[in-house]
């Protein structure tokens, strides 16, 4: 299979996200590759990052040295507090989410369905030991719930599905799926594209995913459509 | 005159019977309390269930505990750690019984309990595994399962000062369960490095008012700096 694009880097990635993350949200990044987003950041835009073991306004990890053990995030990492911050128990720190104030939550994913239902917290291999942590009430608290993950799996299979064979976080919860390769939205009719790497088209991407994928609304707009901070909707997360 | 203030660990843990359920504080490196663990394995009650947000790790604290073989039943959100090797092995032993619960459905079934909320329905976990068989209900067009406080009859956990009412402050994120858990409990046990006078506590920024706590020991802060725990990667 020729290759006339390139996949988006881990920080083409996050940038990506970050680019229609709006000035004034309040936003919790999960673990891992989403703590990137963070750095992307255009500058000009003000950000409140929500950290679920109990801390509004989080900032960068300290120097080395800095560190202070009182002072960490959910991924149990020392960070810091900007001018602002604050802290909190952990019934109000859930109950930002499930209470629908937190504007925005950037996930990983193993796999989304194209209605948005999300599988992130167990493979269900048997055997193993099972975790969630803040993943389901995350999913289905914030306003917007939009995951950041690889399009295709290391053997080359869609993680975007028609139905998740992995065990659900949330159903009909993700808003917004950002990959290496194209940006998507699920609705209650299936994917749309937002947009895609350059020389990837919907048709290709149709074949990677195995599914129908909707144009983008008028597609040579669709890069700056991708802009419109839609997460400025402030109804519920359905 | 109240007094609130407990000479010793041992002292603070005296009493706790056979078969308790004891809420335990503290996320990550922040807010576990250590040294009440530690007592709680000296004082040798057993057939515990425990709350956490997690299952121990390395092999101090509730790791300890566990491998004493004090624990029935661990309820928590995450136990699966990079170094929860103890809990691991139980688990897959067949020896510790595991109820997998959100975090945030564990923050608020705790937090119920201390207000005397007889259940509630949420919509976390709809749809997923961990909604069990629960009963389910649709509340303003939200799909909704059925949650059950989670009482303590012990909650142990680390606060910054203290006063003899027991009125108490926390440090940074590791006030985190704190607070609920000291609301959920027949008897709570709070650590605290610094005992205060009656008053040298702003009344603004209390954030546990003494109603809540039972018993507060003073802890060597030195002991506590980092939890005992690895550094995080």
């Amino acid at each position: 299979m020729s290759m006339d694009y390139q996949p988006r880097t881990k920080d083409q990635l996050a940038a990506r996200v970050a680019q229609d993350i709006f000035d004034g949200a309040v936003v919790n990044l999960g673990i891992g590759q989403p703590t990137l987003v963070a750095n992307h950041l255009p500058t000009g835009v003000e950000v409140v990052l929500h950290s679920e073991n109990g801390i509004l306004g989080m900032g960068p990890a300290p120097a080395e040295g800095a560190e202070d053990y009182d002072l960490i995030n959910a991924g149990k990492q020392p960070v810091t507090l900007l001018a602002g911050g604050a802290f909190f128990h952990h019934a109000d720190s859930f109950a930002m989410m499930r209470g629908g104030h937190l504007d925005i939550c950037v996930l990983g994913a193993f796999q989304v369905s194209a209605t948005g239902d999300l599988a992130n917290w167990s493979t269900g291999a048997p055997g193993a030991i099972p975790a969630v942590g803040g993943a389901m009430d995350l999913a289905i608290g914030a306003k917007q719930t939009w995951v950041m993950m690889d399009l295709l799996t290391k053997h080359k299979e869609s993680k975007l599905v028609a139905q998740c064979s992995y065990p659900l976080t949330g159903l009909a919860c993700v808003k917004r799926v950002y990959t290496d390769l194209a940006t998507f939205a699920c609705t209650p009719h299936g994917l749309q594209l937002i947009d895609a790497v350059e020389g990837l088209s919907r048709e290709a991407l149709e074949r990677m995913v195995g599914l129908h994928i909707a144009p983008a609304i008028a597609p040579a707009l669709a890069p700056a459509l991708a802009n419109l901070p839609t997460a400025r909707e402030t109804g519920s997360h359905e | 005159m109240i007094n609130k203030i407990a000479p010793s660990v041992a002292e603070a843990m005296s009493g706790i019977q056979d078969g308790a359920t004891i809420l335990i504080g503290g996320f990550g490196t922040a807010g576990i309390p250590n040294e009440l663990i530690e007592g709680l394995i000296e004082q040798g009650a057993r057939d515990l269930t425990v709350v956490n947000n997690n299952a121990g790790n390395g092999d101090t604290g509730l790791a300890a505990l566990l491998k004493a073989g004090r624990v029935r039943k661990i309820i928590c959100s995450f136990p699966r750690q990079a170094d929860s090797q103890v809990f691991d092995g139980l688990y897959r032993a067949g020896q510790l019984e595991l109820e997998l619960v959100p975090q945030g459905n564990l923050a608020e079934r705790i937090r119920a309990a201390g207000a005397g909320i007889g259940a509630f329905f949420c919509p976390t976990g709809y749809g997923t595994e961990l909604a069990g068989d629960r009963e389910t209900r649709e509340i303003n067009g939200k799909h909704c399962v059925l949650e059950y406080p989670i009482h303590g009859d012990v909650a142990l956990i680390k606060a910054e000062a203290g006063d003899r009412w027991g009125n108490l402050v926390y440090r940074q994120a590791a006030r985190n369960f704190g607070p609920v858990m000291a609301m959920a409990a027949q008897r709570t046990i709070a650590t605290v490095h610094d005992i205060v006078a009656l008053g040298a506590l702003d009344p603004e920024a209390i954030v546990t008012p003494g109603i809540f706590v039972n018993k507060i020991v003073q802890i060597d802060r030195v002991a506590t700096q980092a939890g005992g725990f690895k550094k995080a990667a």
